[in-house]
């Protein structure tokens, strides 16, 4: 794997990154090198090994529902954009022409 | 009326019993002190002066009725910008929280609250915690108090640099690879990074969640103890959270009679560390001097062997930036914070989160989301939760020949801004601590020496099992008084 390219474009799609045309080079550079980096992985034999997801490893953790205070009206103020004080606005959600 | 160059939060304690001082008056002293001297060193990037005098009068009024809510009351402490504080901003530094108003206190700030402590500022970082500078900061570039043309390390660069410059006495950092050990050492302060799931992450923003953990930054090993203690233990609202009540825990207790030995405490000594590529022949001068005094003291030093530290690096920027990747999708312009309007919602997804998000942030969510996308998931992501588990089991197999392990916290004292701007070389300064993270122990940082050449600060770590804080205060606390003796302060 090692001298992998990386489609940068690709990855900030999948990421949702819109990223500016003149950073592209440098970003794609600076990932190889990266991963390139992390590759040394490769020289260890991990068969046989179990992930560790969590240092804590903790089991699941189970409690009843109880009804709570939502903080919603509170994190509205936060909102970018509100609708009568109470409704998030959004933009267009269907690519097309038109008024939002 | 207050010797800041001897400030620390049981010695304020102390003052505030015997009614030396009054904590408006801590209060008062402490703003005109930022006033006079964060201009320079831009540590603080915001202070709620209102709320904090408020909070100040009420711990007073308390006092003067002996309904003191614990011996700290009245006393501030400066909250790193990722921590919630109700009704004050939290923007972790970035553009993207621009602003933003949290609704509720993290359990630690709730708990720090509940015994009188005053949240004191809102301290600058890495954007999201991501850098060992503060110069991802979006805001500021935070100084370091003992050379302002270096910087104070990161991510918690403004809570070590506030502390050390004497600004507040005391910060709580967050640490995910080392982002409250490495500042700390940098600035001449005591950083602790907790057992993992022993302080509540509710109401940390998420950056890497099986690695994030808050900790104390203070000027002294006591301090850390008194803040750990208080924040720390089992929170229902954090299900990683230990199950250890806040209730049992008891650290501080053991400065009333700290031993002046340490007889009987093997310590080890990792030569991966003590023989790595790049440590610096003054930082390792003084570590070899360190395990000197901790022969003398007592100790006796055991050699041990830690064979997988070279992979914790790498292991760390594939798991920490997959969680980064995951974690930091929720912003999107949409329901907080900053939002970047596009021609439609994708649109806007895209351009918020393109103009919101710094420069490292986007490399690291980039290579997150790099490493787990389809076809390289095995190859990377659980390719390095299996070495984690074989950087775990070094740990263990540690803990069965020594009580704590001893190692420096950098390779080198703080550097100069820019000196490190290929994001690797700035990766692989936190080699020292990284490992503790991925692996869970816990940590401690305290400053030894100054280095004769920059007049800069050098730390230690001292590295303890799971929930072993005790023995890591105890250690550190005999080290710090009968092997270090002093404390560094920069020139005021």
């Amino acid at each position: 794997m090692i001298g992998n390219t990386i489609d940068v474009k690709h990855v900030a799609e999948l990421a949702r990154l819109q990223l500016k045309e003149e950073s592209i080079e440098q970003l794609q550079k600076d990932m190889e090198n990266i991963v390139a980096y992390i590759e040394e992985l490769n020289e260890l034999d991990v068969s046989g090994i179990e992930p560790t997801a969590h240092a804590a490893l903790l089991t699941n953790v189970y409690r009843e529902d109880v009804v709570a205070e939502p903080y919603g009206r509170v994190m509205l103020k936060n909102a970018p954009e509100l609708i009568n004080d109470e409704a998030i606005k959004l933009p267009r959600v269907l690519p097309g022409e038109g008024s939002n | 009326m207050i010797d800041f160059t001897q400030m620390t939060i049981h010695g304020l304690r102390d003052l505030l019993k015997n009614g030396e001082i009054t904590s408006v008056e801590l209060v008062e002293s402490l703003l005109a002190r930022v006033d006079a001297l964060d201009d320079k060193i831009k540590s603080f990037i915001r202070i709620d002066r209102e709320a904090a005098l408020a909070m100040a009068k009420e711990s007073d009024c308390r006092r003067a009725t002996n309904s003191e809510l614990s011996p700290y009351d009245g006393i501030p402490i400066g909250i790193k910008d990722c921590i919630c504080v109700k009704d004050d901003y939290v923007s972790c530094a970035s553009q993207i929280l621009e602003p933003v108003v949290s609704p509720y206190d993290s359990t630690a700030v709730s708990r720090l609250k509940a015994k009188g402590f005053i949240p004191f500022g809102r301290l600058n970082m890495d954007e999201f915690a991501m850098g060992s500078s503060c110069e991802n900061s979006s805001f500021q570039k935070t100084a370091n108090p003992f050379d302002l043309e270096r910087v104070p390390g990161g991510s918690s660069g403004g809570s070590a640099a506030s502390v050390a410059a004497r600004l507040v006495p005391a910060a709580l950092g967050s640490d995910t690879g080392g982002s409250i050990r490495q500042p700390a050492a940098f600035c001449g302060i005591v950083g602790v990074k907790p057992t993992y799931g022993l302080v509540s992450r509710y109401g940390l923003v998420a950056f890497a969640s099986s690695l994030d953990q808050i900790g104390p930054m203070t000027l002294d090993v006591e301090d850390s103890a008194i803040i750990l203690e208080t924040i720390a233990g089992n929170d229902k609202m954090d299900s990683t959270s230990l199950p250890i009540e806040n209730n049992t825990l008891d650290y501080s207790s053991i400065f009333s009679k700290l031993p002046d030995n340490l007889n009987g405490v093997k310590v080890g000594i990792p030569k991966e560390y003590f023989e790595a590529d790049g440590l610096a022949p003054a930082v390792k001068q003084a570590a070899l001097d360190a395990v000197e005094k901790l022969k003398k003291l007592g100790a006796e030093i055991v050699n041990i062997e830690l064979p997988h530290t070279k992979y914790a690096v790498a292991v760390y920027y594939i798991i920490a930036t997959a969680e980064a990747s995951a974690n930091l999708a929720r912003f999107d312009g949409i329901r907080y914070g900053r939002r970047v309007e596009g021609k439609d919602l994708v649109d806007t997804y895209f351009a918020s989160r393109g103009q919101g998000f710094g420069e490292e942030v986007q490399r690291r969510i980039l290579l997150g989301t790099y490493v787990l996308s389809s076809g390289y998931y095995d190859a990377y992501y659980l390719k390095a939760q299996k070495v984690r588990t074989l950087i775990r089991r070094d740990f263990e197999k540690a803990a069965e020949l020594c009580d704590v392990i001893f190692t420096p916290v950098t390779p080198d004292v703080a550097f100069k801004f820019g000196a490190k701007s290929d994001p690797l070389s700035m990766y692989l300064s936190d080699i020292f601590t990284i490992a503790l993270n991925l692996s869970g122990n816990c940590g401690l940082s305290l400053p030894v020496a100054l280095d004769s050449e920059s007049g800069m600060p050098i730390g230690m770590q001292f590295i303890a099992p799971a929930l072993q804080e005790r023995k890591l205060f105890e250690v550190a606390g005999v080290f710090e008084k009968y092997g270090v003796g002093a404390k560094f302060a920069p020139a005021e």
